[in-house]
C-alpha cells in the first residue's frame, strides 16, 4: 500500500512538472534540453548530469521528437513504465489542447498582434537558452584537459555553423556517425598501443 | 479508415525523423501533399503556428493536421502516432541501458558522440541568436529590437550568475522575452 501511494505521488509530481515544461518549450527540442537540465538535474535532482548527457545523445540519434525522448527517459527513471507514460502525456498535453483550440476556433491566430509580438521576443529567448545549455555542457565535461573532446566540439560546431549558414542539406546524423567512428578509432588505437607495450 | 491512415502516416514520419523537427518538416510536407490532405499554403500556415506555439513542432503539426482531417479523435490519433516510436525506442534503450552503457565499445563511441552533440547544439543556438538579430523576414538586415532583447536577456543572466551565483531558470527567460516582445513589437 505504502509503495503504491509513493508511486502515485511520484507520478503526479512527474505529470505536473512535465506539464509545466510542455507549456514553456518553444522552438523545438534543443531548448527543452536546457529546461529539463535546469528542472530535473539542478533543482529536483531526479537524474544526474551524466544521465542527461546520455539521453541527449540517445534523443539525437534515435528518431522522433527530442522532447518526447527526454520526457519518456526521465519518467521511466523516476517511476518505471507508468512514470514514462505520465511524463510523456504531461509534456504533450498543453500544446495538444492549445493547437486543438487554435484549429477549431482561432483561425487567425498568427495575425493577432500579441501573439506575433510575444513570439518575436521568445525567439531571442530560445536562442539564449540553447547557447546556455551548450555552455553548461562544456563546463561540466569531466576531462577538460584532454584535447580530443575539445577538438571534436569545435569541429562539429564549425561544420554545423557553416551548414546552417548556407542551408546545406547535411543531417546531424551523418556528423554524429563520423564522431562515433572517430571515438571508436581512437579507442582501438589506444588499445593496440597498450597491447603492444604489454608484450 | 481516415483514423488508421492518419495513425500510420504519422507513425512512419516519426520513425524516420532524426535530429528533431527541422528534419521532419520536409517528410511531413511530402506525406500530407501526397495524401492530398491539405494544400501547400495551409500547410505552410500550420508550420508557422506549430513553431510559434509551445511544444515539440512535430507533435503540434500532427495534432493540427489530425484535428483538421478528423476532428478531436483525428488529433488524438495523429499525436499518438507521432509520439509512439520515440516513446518505445527510449523505453527499450533505457531498460537495456544499464549494461549497454557500460560496454567499453559503447563508451568509446560515446566519447566521440557526446562532444559532437555539444558542438551541434552550440552551433544551433549561436546561429539562432545571430539569425534572429540580423534577419527580418528572410532578408539580411539588422533588427535593432531583437538585438535589444538579446543583449538585455544575456546581460541579466551573466550579472545574476556573477553577483548572486544564481541561474535564472529558462522558464523565466521565456516569460521575460515574451513580455519584451509584446511591448517592443
Amino acid at each position: 500500500m505504502m509503495r503504491e501511494k509513493r508511486i502515485m505521488n511520484k507520478c503526479l509530481t512527474l505529470f505536473l512538472t512535465f506539464f509545466r515544461i510542455g507549456i514553456f518549450t518553444f522552438g523545438g527540442g534543443y531548448a527543452m534540453i536546457g529546461i529539463i537540465e535546469d528542472i530535473c538535474v539542478e533543482r529536483k535532482k531526479w537524474i544526474s548530469h551524466e544521465d542527461m548527457m546520455n539521453i541527449t545523445v540517445i534523443a539525437e540519434s534515435t528518431p522522433g521528437p527530442i522532447a518526447i525522448n527526454c520526457a519518456t527517459f526521465v519518467g521511466y527513471k523516476q517511476a518505471g513504465v507508468m512514470g514514462a507514460v505520465v511524463a510523456t502525456f504531461g509534456v504533450v498535453l498543453p500544446s495538444f489542447v492549445l493547437i486543438f483550440l487554435i484549429s477549431k476556433y482561432l483561425v487567425h491566430f498568427m495575425d493577432m498582434p500579441v501573439v506575433s509580438g510575444a513570439f518575436q521576443g521568445i525567439k531571442a529567448g530560445v536562442g539564449i537558452i540553447i547557447v546556455n545549455a551548450a555552455i553548461n555542457m562544456i563546463k561540466k565535461m569531466k576531462d577538460k584537459k584532454k584535447k580530443i573532446p575539445q577538438v571534436i566540439i569545435w569541429c562539429s560546431f564549425g561544420i554545423m555553423l557553416v551548414v546552417n549558414i548556407f542551408s546545406w542539406n547535411v543531417s546531424t546524423i551523418s556528423l554524429m556517425l563520423t564522431a562515433a567512428v572517430v571515438g571508436l578509432g581512437i579507442f582501438l588505437i589506444k588499445e593496440a598501443d597498450k597491447g603492444g607495450k604489454g608484450r | 479508415m481516415m483514423y488508421l491512415e492518419l495513425f500510420f502516416a504519422f507513425f512512419k514520419v516519426s520513425c524516420f525523423a532524426f535530429g528533431g523537427a527541422y528534419g521532419a518538416i520536409p517528410l511531413i510536407r511530402e506525406m500530407v501533399l501526397s495524401h492530398g490532405w491539405l494544400n501547400d499554403e495551409s500547410l505552410t500556415y500550420m508550420i508557422a503556428v506549430s513553431e510559434s506555439t509551445p511544444g515539440p513542432i512535430m507533435v503540434n503539426l500532427a495534432t493540427y493536421i489530425g484535428s483538421e482531417k478528423g476532428g478531436f479523435w483525428g488529433a488524438v490519433i495523429a499525436t499518438v502516432g507521432v509520439i509512439l516510436p520515440a516513446y518505445l525506442i527510449v523505453l527499450l534503450i533505457t531498460a537495456l541501458m544499464k549494461n549497454f552503457i557500460k560496454n567499453k565499445y559503447v563508451q568509446a563511441i560515446l566519447q566521440g558522440v557526446k562532444p559532437c552533440v555539444t558542438g551541434i547544439i552550440l552551433a544551433t543556438g549561436v546561429f539562432m541568436v545571430v539569425k534572429n538579430c540580423l534577419c527580418i523576414d528572410g532578408i539580411w538586415e539588422l533588427d535593432i529590437r531583437a538585438v535589444g532583447i538579446t543583449v538585455a536577456l544575456a546581460g541579466c543572466m551573466v550579472i545574476l550568475k556573477k553577483v548572486r551565483k544564481k541561474n535564472i531558470s529558462p522558464i523565466t527567460i521565456i516569460l521575460i522575452s515574451a513580455l519584451l516582445g509584446i511591448v517592443l513589437y
